[in-house]
């Protein structure tokens, strides 16, 4: 009797829909209890479809995940991928097994990207909103905790959300949970990276932590869930291919006792000292987001890639500024990879122990209490055996590429391919005539302005000046100088470029996506080096323009950005700027295709 | 979680007859939150309305698995506090409210044997639950539990919110022995993981909003190692706090009370009392053994006895027990309340 009364909770929690074989007779629910329960029963199914049982082969454990487009791009935890490596499998719950390979790695965010392959109509989520998300707000994790879904059925749990932005500490410099959501919907080891959806099935998060102390490694009602905001923003590096850092201010605050948070350090060689953060600056507001105390800064910043540029509103000297600035990394070039390799995976579960006796109770439980490591997200099973390359199906095998830095190459070479299609269909007469390119235009004050780049020789004047060179490190010390020549190096980069290709231009990748001078939508980002300097080329996701060129010379001082304009097919202006400032506006008169030179 | 409310419900209570059993479970966990609030986010009002009452306790702790904090609620405007009486209150405790506003809290009144304690902070006009008159909550009934657990929250961030339902309402000293509380009287025993670290003293709600309980201090069965998910009713816990709130009773020592001559006053020694050796700024009052003859010993205190509470007023350390006794006169007889192990005891010491 009470094996049958037990089992009609489990239905109800798991949000099966089993009224007709469990709902006793002659009761009838109330159209609102009906009309509740159809919703959540619809959420369910809207939301199954996209959730992903993620398997390592050989028996290494596994986790989950969940479907974002319908190319079969997933996300899933970075401590999930670890011990997998560069292939794993995938269970949907239509029953079948997909084949699937890395894509990105972001380490300080425990997020991976991977790919399903074999269709291109894959069911995905629908993403929320997870700022508007807030506690006591319904809430399901679906997925595969304990790897129990060898029939591919993923497992239901549902709750509420407990928290939103939540804070939970890095294990290190990794694995750090800013601005999460925390449930007490079951998460149990298996579910992680695995989707936390809202009440409508939409997707608010990935789900990837508990809090454990001394019950052993099972859900305790606290998991918690890398917002889906969060991977937003980072979804164009994830699909660079690239292990990605996360961002930092390149200042520490502390909360004022007065209220508000104010900067206690900051360095001098930083993007936010440059436009004018001092020590003792009151931060008012990161990415649109007003903060108010040192948590909150770390919050928003936490939930941020290295290099993307955000508007941050301070107040200095009694003046509200509000500017963008570059974030720094928070590691350094090699020092992520190092840390990756040493960080993972978590120890194996420990089963939980009845009280113990006294004299052994330093034996038994060893990892609880002082080290962070009881607070690491739950072990994906145990099994670290990387997956053998030989037995990677041959399909997925060809998109695999390793290289350094990278989770898996073969997709910065995709997005490459894509740049620089798109540079090419630029609808523009600087696509043709690359061999040497002459600009006529007029800046506000009326005066002739002529630029003209070809291989090794770039000249430009203007009014009373007039610049010109015939070697690229001329164009470094105009760059790194902030002089008005530095226009030079963007547009010469550009013209390269859209001639050689990136496979000839000199080192080129694919960044991602961030916003443009603090502003979004999220503008595709490629990397070239040209000389010695660092060109970024910013292109519009949508109408794929490019709309900004950024040069570095310095990494400690403000690189030259120039602002191409467009009036439908034809470039209509050029500006160029260093920091927040225009040293150079030309409305562009003529650009002439030189295939013969003059 | 099934096994655990399985065999914490098997041992106390019998399972009532399964259709009833069925109609509460199935039927009233969405009636309880859908009916109230059908169409949107069913329980964010509310909830934050809870958030709004819970506060975060800090004091002593901070060593292997004992948390330097826990949770308490408002229970009055002026600023009452209930929380659980631990370990954490053996120092003046730090109160931080959902606002982020920090406060030095004093403790107004404790009862050992309920593990209840009242705090006293300075300020007014606060959000605060209503102590109902009775528990009108019975098993079946959907809640929400709003804790610190883990210390998740800190400063003015709010705290956690946990949904479940009451799935028993039983006595635990049915087991006496088998989970560690002085508490005697019945609990409700919650079908959601409330009682973590930092959980003790939260609130427990129904689906209206109205306080049914207080999260207790973590227990674990000592034979199985279940963790019990437990709250203490609200009825068993309303007249003290309602004395503490309306000032009827206090624990904290009666500073206006004379100090007596020495030789006019109780001491140790005219007590027969021996208690650890004092060494610590703050030693708590434990008794190290009881002179032969001599009313302690009389009154049956022996060793490992813990001194709490004198003449109701709160014993925190030696000092305090010492403070207090020079103002009792010698020819008066004293009462202590005590802890033995787990129980809390009375005992009465007769010059």
């Amino acid at each position: 009797m009470m094996r049958f009364c037990l089992s009609a909770v489990v239905c109800f929690v798991a949000g099966i829909s089993c009224t007709r074989a469990a709902e006793p007779k002659g009761i009838e629910l109330d159209p609102v209890v009906a009309a509740a329960e159809a919703r959540r029963v619809n959420a369910i199914q809207r939301a199954i479809p996209s959730a992903v049982s993620v398997f390592i082969p050989g028996g290494g454990g596994g986790g989950s995940g969940v479907l974002i487009s319908e190319e079969g791009y997933a996300l899933t935890n970075f401590h999930v991928t670890s011990p997998a490596g560069t292939f794993m499998r995938c269970g949907l719950s239509d029953g079948r097994v997909y084949d699937a390979v890395l894509v990105g790695l972001d380490p300080v965010g425990d997020l991976a990207m991977i790919k399903l392959l074999g269709r291109d109509d894959f069911p995905r989520a629908g993403l929320a909103d997870s700022l508007q998300a807030s506690p006591g707000d319904w809430c399901m994790v679906i997925g595969n905790p304990f790897l129990l879904a060898t029939n591919l059925q993923p497992t239901v749990t549902w709750g509420i959300l407990s928290g939103v932005g939540r804070y939970q500490y890095p294990a290190g410099t990794l694995l750090e949970y800013a601005d999460c959501l925390q449930t007490d919907a079951s998460v149990n080891p298996g579910n992680s990276g695995g989707p936390l959806y809202n009440d409508a099935g939409d997707l608010l998060g990935v789900v990837g932590r508990c809090s454990f102390e001394k019950r052993g490694r099972v859900n305790v009602g606290v998991g918690y869930a890398i917002s889906i905001n969060q991977a937003k923003n980072f979804l164009g590096y994830l699909r660079s291919g690239r292990i990605v850092d996360h961002a930092t201010l390149g200042a520490t605050v502390s909360t004022d006792p007065d209220g508000g948070v104010v900067v206690s350090n900051i360095l001098a060689s930083s993007d936010a000292y440059r436009r004018g953060l001092r020590y003792n600056s009151e931060i008012l507001e990161i990415d649109g987001r007003p903060v108010s105390t040192a948590n909150e800064v770390q919050n928003v910043l936490g939930t941020l890639p290295a290099g993307w540029r955000v508007m941050i509103a301070f107040r200095e000297e009694g003046k509200t500024i509000r500017v963008p600035v570059r974030l720094m990394s928070v590691h350094r070039r090699d020092e992520l990879i190092e840390k990756m390799g040493s960080a993972l995976p978590p120890p194996p579960p420990v089963p939980d122990q009845p009280e113990p006796k006294k004299e052994s109770e330093d034996g038994e439980s060893p990892k609880e209490g002082e080290t962070p490591q009881d607070q690491q997200p739950p072990s994906p099973h145990g099994g670290m055996k990387p997956a053998v390359k030989k037995s990677i199906p041959e399909a997925a095998a060809k998109l695999i590429e390793e290289r350094r830095g990278y989770a898996n190459y073969h997709f910065n070479r995709l997005e490459q391919t894509r740049f620089y299609e798109q540079l090419k269909a630029m609808p523009n007469e600087a696509t043709t005539g690359l061999e040497r390119w002459q600009i006529t235009g007029k800046t506000p004050n009326g005066e002739t302005c002529r630029l003209m780049v070809r291989d090794d020789e770039y000249a430009m004047d203007v009014g009373q000046f007039a610049f010109s060179a015939t070697r690229i490190n001329e164009l470094f010390d105009a760059v790194d100088q902030d002089m008005i020549s530095g226009a030079l190096a963007a547009l010469d980069a550009w013209r390269k470029m859209t001639l050689l290709g990136p496979q000839q231009f000199g080192e080129t990748y694919y960044k991602g996506t961030m916003p443009l001078s603090g502003e979004r939508p999220l503008r595709d980002c490629t990397v070239g080096l040209y000389g010695d300097m660092e060109v970024r080329w910013l292109m519009h996701p949508d109408t794929g323009l490019l709309e900004c060129i950024e040069v570095v010379a310095d990494r400690d001082s403000d690189p030259a950005e120039l602002w191409i304009g467009w009036d439908g097919d034809r470039v209509d202006s050029l500006e160029l700027r260093y920091g927040v400032d225009a040293v150079l506006s030309v409305a562009v008169e003529s650009w002439d295709r030189g295939e013969k030179s003059e | 979680m099934i096994s655990e409310m399985l065999s914490s419900t098997r041992s106390i209570q019998p399972m009532p007859r399964v259709h009833a059993a069925i109609r509460r479970l199935w039927i009233l966990p969405v009636l309880g939150f859908l009916a109230s609030v059908s169409a949107q986010p069913p329980v964010a009002t509310d909830s934050r309305k809870i958030q709004q009452t819970v506060v975060k306790v800090y004091g002593a702790g901070g060593l292997r698995q004992l948390e330097a904090y826990q949770s308490g609620f408002l229970v009055s405007p002026e600023g009452h506090v209930a929380t659980v009486w631990s370990y954490v209150l053996d120092v003046e405790p730090i109160v931080i409210l959902d606002d982020g506003r920090r406060f030095e809290a004093e403790i107004v009144g404790i009862q050992p044997a309920l593990e209840l304690a009242v705090l006293k902070i300075d300020a007014s006009d606060l959000p605060y639950l209503e102590v109902p008159k009775k528990l009108e909550a019975t098993w079946g009934d959907p809640v929400l539990a709003v804790s610190n657990l883990f210390g998740i929250a800190a400063g003015d961030e709010p705290a956690s919110v946990m949904q479940g339902m009451i799935a028993g309402i039983a006595n635990l000293d049915a087991r006496r022995g088998t989970f560690k509380t002085p508490y005697r009287g019945k609990v409700l025993l919650l079908d959601l993981i409330a009682n973590n670290p930092g959980a003790a003293g939260g609130a427990v709600v129904d689906a209206t909003g109205t306080l049914v309980g207080m999260l207790g201090k973590e227990l674990r069965d000592s034979g199985t190692g279940v963790w019990l998910n437990y709250a203490l009713p609200i009825d068993a816990l309303r007249v003290a706090i309602g004395d503490v709130i309306a000032g009827r009773t206090t624990t904290v020592p009666e500073e206006s009370k004379p100090i007596l001559k020495r030789e006019q006053s109780h001491n140790l020694t005219t007590l027969g009392l021996v208690l650890v050796p004092n060494v610590l700024e703050s030693t708590p009052a434990y008794v190290d053994t009881v002179k032969p003859g001599s009313p302690a010993e009389a009154s049956g205190l022996h060793g490992d006895d813990l001194i709490l509470l004198i003449d109701g007023q709160r014993i925190a350390d030696q000092q305090s027990l010492l403070d207090l006794l020079r103002r009792i006169d010698r020819r008066d007889s004293v009462s202590f309340t005590i802890q033995r192990g787990s129980d809390v005891l009375p005992v009465k010491l007769q010059p």
